[in-house]
């Protein structure tokens, strides 16, 4: 009995001391910390919103346009006759728009094919620090050949002028300094040379950026064609490149086998070699305006 | 033997609840922000998430922000801020812990607008410096309001900035404080 009361006087006096010893403890702030403190979104996996040619899983930010200047030279390979390829260019003048934060637009006109495109972007999933891991966007984009027909005599469709790509790409950002992409691709083209060609080319796409500095990453995007007639045709699309960026501006510069600039160019129709000097020298130059302030979650 | 438990009980308690009594303040939603003025550009955030504990018996007053929680008018500037500047992923939260160092100005129970001087150890990026700001402590109805404006200087937390964007960010930094502090029970 006697122990009873004892261990029981114990407890109540333990009961009563501990408001007292939790009240002394030193640290202030430790008394109203978080224990589940919000899981935070990853930002920045990539420094814009491309790889190197290909598209990468960040968006612009909602109110953004990000202006978009590109630029291929010829090929190595054309030797001291044409400088190395600096006597060719081709060009893609563009812009990217942050409807939100995970829903952007975007367009551009590129020299080769006289070809206009657009595109839909929407960030679906997003990396959270010690949470979701991966960030995932889709992306859809539509493009029109603008060249004249080549027989005109025959009846000609504008159907036959559309091209289509759908890309589901996800990324991961490992850590501060590498992060690593793939992305499943489908490109259409409604019409094809002859009737051998393939209107639907499937390949899968794998990038990373390596930051060397906080201001300066090297890039690599790889388009693997999935076995068939435009795999035996063309070459997969291998660029390599660096990004540089200065406050508002991101520079980027490539060496790539492909000269166009779209999905529906450079993933099915690049037709030059790396290892027979078939590369080009190439820029991006990527300049953000704020048009409005969008303050929305999304 | 009952008597003597019972008294043991009852002196624990009163004991514990004079220790108990020590009064503290707190918020989880102090505004803190910081402005950069140079000529050619503005720059300001604002964070509206501080979480701030003040021990009104010691006088200790403590301050933790999430660097992620500064809000910039431009969403690149947020970006470069965490990425670039600040490295919030690697060092998410700066800190302060001093005490004010004239406790006794402050009349707690009674409502009115106190003059102190703070001091103590400011932490960003994991570089701790000793920093003293002048501040007003005004209480009003059992609540307790904070505000003071002090410098940083950017090169004391090893914040670099680039040549390219020298004349847009300010080497001193203006912080200003106010946070709204409730009894903590």
């Amino acid at each position: 009995m006697k122990q009873k009361i004892l261990s029981s006087a114990l407890g109540l006096l333990l009961i009563c001391f501990f408001p007292s010893v939790a009240f002394t403890q030193d640290d202030l702030l430790g008394l109203i910390e978080d224990k589940n403190p919000k899981k935070e979104p990853v930002s920045a996996t990539f420094k814009t919103t491309r790889l190197v040619t290909a598209h990468s899983v960040e968006l612009d930010h909602g109110g953004v346009f990000d202006m978009k200047i590109q630029h291929r030279f010829g090929t190595l390979n054309g030797g001291f006759y044409e400088l190395f390829g600096l006597d060719q260019s081709n060009i893609r003048i563009g812009g990217d728009l942050g409807i939100t934060n995970r829903i952007s637009i975007g367009g551009g006109r590129s020299s080769f094919g006289k070809v206009y495109d657009g595109f839909v972007k929407v960030k679906v999933l997003q990396q959270k620090e010690k949470g979701f891991p991966v960030t995932v966007t889709a992306f859809q984009s539509m493009a029109i050949n603008t060249l004249k027909w080549q027989n005109p005599a025959q009846e000609n469709y504008f159907s036959s002028r559309l091209s289509y790509c759908t890309q589901i790409m996800i990324a991961r950002k490992f850590s501060e300094n590498l992060s690593v992409q793939i992305t499943p691709t489908l490109v259409h083209r409604n019409i094809v040379p002859t009737t051998a060609d393939q209107n639907d080319v499937w390949a899968m796409g794998i990038g990373f950026r390596q930051k060397l500095t906080k201001r300066l990453s090297l890039n690599a995007e790889y388009f693997y064609l999935f076995p068939g007639k435009t795999a035996n045709d063309f070459y997969n699309s291998f660029a390599l490149g660096f990004d540089i960026e200065t406050g508002g501006h991101v520079f980027q510069l490539q060496f790539t086998n492909s000269r166009q600039m779209i999905e529906q160019g450079f993933i099915p129709e690049t037709n030059s070699s790396w290892l027979e000097g078939g590369i080009r020298f190439g820029f991006n130059i990527s300049r953000v305006f704020n048009v409005y302030n969008w303050k929305g979650k999304w | 033997m009952k008597n003597l438990f019972l008294s043991v009980i009852l002196i624990t308690l009163t004991v514990s609840f004079a220790l108990g009594q020590t009064q503290r303040y707190f918020t989880k939603t102090g505004n803190i922000s910081f402005f950069s003025k140079m000529p050619v550009e503005n720059i300001e955030a604002h964070n509206r998430s501080a979480t701030c504990v003040l021990d009104a018996s010691t006088g200790k007053i403590e301050f933790a922000v999430l660097m992620k929680g500064f809000e910039f008018e431009k969403a690149l500037m947020q970006e470069h801020f965490n990425e670039n500047y600040v490295e919030s992923s690697k060092y998410p939260k700066a800190t302060f812990k001093g005490t004010i160092a004239n406790p006794a100005a402050v009349n707690w129970k009674k409502d009115g607008t106190y003059s102190v001087t703070v001091s103590g150890d400011m932490t960003i990026k994991d570089r701790t410096n000793k920093v003293s700001a002048p501040g007003t402590i005004t209480v009003k109805a059992g609540k307790v309001t904070a505000v003071s404006t002090f410098k940083l200087l950017l090169a004391d937390y090893d914040i670099k900035i680039p040549g390219a964007v020298k004349d847009k960010i300010s080497e001193t930094i203006d912080i200003k404080v106010n946070v709204e502090l409730a009894p903590m029970n």
